[in-house]
């Protein structure tokens, strides 16, 4: 293995970029500028058990250093998702994908997750219990404990792949649900999604976005995600997945210190299309200047 | 789609609140007018989608208005900048659907992409005029350029200080075998409703990426859900559903 492998929940990456769900589509578009496959993996749009158009537009706002999005989990629905995308994505990514999943009942994240457990090409389920952007079902479920383990629960007896409960920065004890996803038998953790903010337009005196609030991403938020990658990870035993303003190889470094097993590039990929491939090819120099030899090594250094 | 480097050449005023930046640089991924680019500007988290209004040998042209923050940076910026770029972004006009005898209609800021497209359709051996809306005179541009590319051009202004006093939608020629429009909504949907052909027509909406990943901008047609930076700007008179 090389010296930026990883192994997350049993699968070995070839390094520990992935960029994040909802910054990269099914991957098309990326793998018109680069060769996808240099990526540890990907987790592909959130996907719904129904097709699903998301919320009005205006759906974006800048904000310094970052920016917030209201898209409010547009995507083709899980059917469209099997039987088109991923065959599409097949023809020219050959490693396994993280599939990402949200719904707006515990039967809903069960549906969608029995789904793609039969699908070859998915390695990981990543479970979105930590939307910002819809009513009545992701974050919902990510702010509550009893509620994000008894979706991990569910999801847990209809896949046999590792589930990981992707969990919302927009609560007061993360460590709390980190746990109880745990418990309920999570494979890992990812965080953090997207922390609510919003802005409001000084002509119109009104909110940018149409659904007023909206989750801010960027490197803004990397202390915040970093402070809590660093709160779950001391206090859980599976791995957790950081993410969150990750812009730079040396910002992957420092949320593997922070227990990170593996790290999402966000935000990033939108403003730089080439941010993740970049990030991996700057990894080696970035581990020479500090002395690293081997990435799995540094895991948790900082704890 | 590519990313590049620019260098500004030039940057003027060409009207009230209207400039023009030439840039050098390579342009090679820019294959149909109505495309647009993305430009990086220092200190901003999210680049800014322009319109392309000419790209010729290694010189690309965009024509903007001060609107904002982005806009009130890029006028300050001298020639010699250089500017990281996304090229190519978009579907742009198709002019093969255009007949012999196309007209083009453009309000504002939504002018600068019918320059490029003139010059094509033009080259395509086709009879081509133009509509241009601006608010007031001051405002007025590029009506001397298309004309010079041989462009029949009707100006009209809302407060009637030169031109036809109106709309662009109160200047149409008599014939026409199809139109072109890029312009605000209020205007694209009086065109809609006056326009007796079918037509293409160039949208706007506040992006994420500007290349398809992020699904910010989003829109509902009779064809499906598409993304205006990636399925669009531009659609189709017969695909569009206005939203209230």
């Amino acid at each position: 293995m090389g010296r930026l492998s990883v192994n997350l929940c049993g699968i070995e990456l070839d390094n520990p970029v992935i960029p994040a769900s909802g910054t990269f589509g099914y991957g098309k578009e990326f793998n018109e500028l680069y060769d996808i496959n240099c990526l540890g993996t990907f987790s592909f749009k959130g996907t719904t058990k129904e097709p699903r158009f998301g919320n009005p537009t205006p759906r974006i706002a800048e904000c310094t250093a970052g920016m917030i999005n209201a898209v409010g989990l547009q995507n083709p629905g899980v059917e469209k998702v099997i039987n088109e995308e991923l065959p599409e994505l097949s023809g020219f990514y050959h490693k396994k994908v993280m599939a990402n999943v949200s719904g707006f009942s515990v039967e809903d994240y069960a549906f969608t997750c029995e789904k793609l457990d039969k699908c070859d090409i998915v390695g990981w389920i990543e479970v979105n219990i930590s939307c910002p952007n819809v009513h009545g079902g992701g974050m919902s479920f990510g702010t509550s404990a009893k509620a994000a383990a008894e979706v991990t629960e569910a999801v847990k007896r209809v896949t046999k792949k590792p589930v990981i409960m992707k969990l919302s920065p927009n609560v007061t004890d993360i460590v709390s649900i980190a746990k109880a996803c745990e418990e309920a038998g999570a494979d890992g953790i990812s965080l953090i999604n997207t922390l609510l903010g919003m802005r409001i337009d000084l002509k119109s005196k009104k909110p940018v976005i149409a659904n007023k609030m909206g989750g801010f991403s960027g490197s803004a938020i990397f202390p915040v995600a970093l402070r809590m990658v660093y709160q779950v990870a001391s206090n859980v035993k599976v791995p957790v997945v950081g993410m969150g303003g990750v812009t730079t190889a040396e910002d992957v470094i420092e949320m593997m210190l922070a227990g990170a097993t593996a790290v999402e590039v966000g935000a990033a990929n939108l403003v730089n299309p080439y941010a993740s491939k970049e990030i991996i090819d700057d990894l080696p120099a970035v581990m020479k200047k500090y002395d690293i030899e081997n990435l799995k090594d540094i895991i948790g250094g900082a704890l | 789609m590519k990313q590049g480097i620019f260098e500004i050449i030039d940057n003027i005023p060409i009207a009230k609140s209207v400039y023009k930046m030439r840039l050098s640089g390579d342009i090679s991924e820019i294959q149909r007018p109505g495309q647009f680019i993305n430009i990086r500007l220092e200190g901003k988290y999210l680049r800014r989608p322009i319109s392309v209004c000419d790209a010729d040998s290694d010189t690309l042209t965009i024509i903007y208005k001060v609107v904002g923050r982005g806009t009130e940076q890029m006028k300050n910026m001298q020639e010699g900048t250089r500017l990281d770029i996304l090229t190519g972004l978009g579907n742009g006009y198709d002019t093969s659907i255009s007949g012999g005898s196309p007209l083009l209609l453009g309000g504002g800021v939504g002018v600068p992409p019918l320059y490029m497209l003139s010059k094509k359709l033009i080259s395509e051996g086709k009879d081509v005029s133009a509509v241009l809306g601006f608010n007031t005179k001051e405002e007025i541009f590029l009506e001397e350029e298309l004309k010079k590319l041989g462009c029949q051009v009707t100006v009209t202004t809302a407060d009637g200080s030169c031109g036809k006093k109106g709309f662009v939608t109160d200047a149409f020629p008599q014939e026409y075998t199809y139109f072109y429009t890029c312009g605000p909504e209020p205007m694209l949907k009086a065109v809609y409703k006056k326009t007796k052909t079918s037509g293409q027509f160039s949208f706007e909406e506040r992006m994420g990426c500007g290349f398809g990943a992020c699904m910010g901008c989003s829109c509902k047609t009779v064809t499906g859900y598409k993304r205006i930076c990636k399925d669009g700007p531009v659609l189709l008179k017969e695909e569009i559903l206005w939203e209230d």
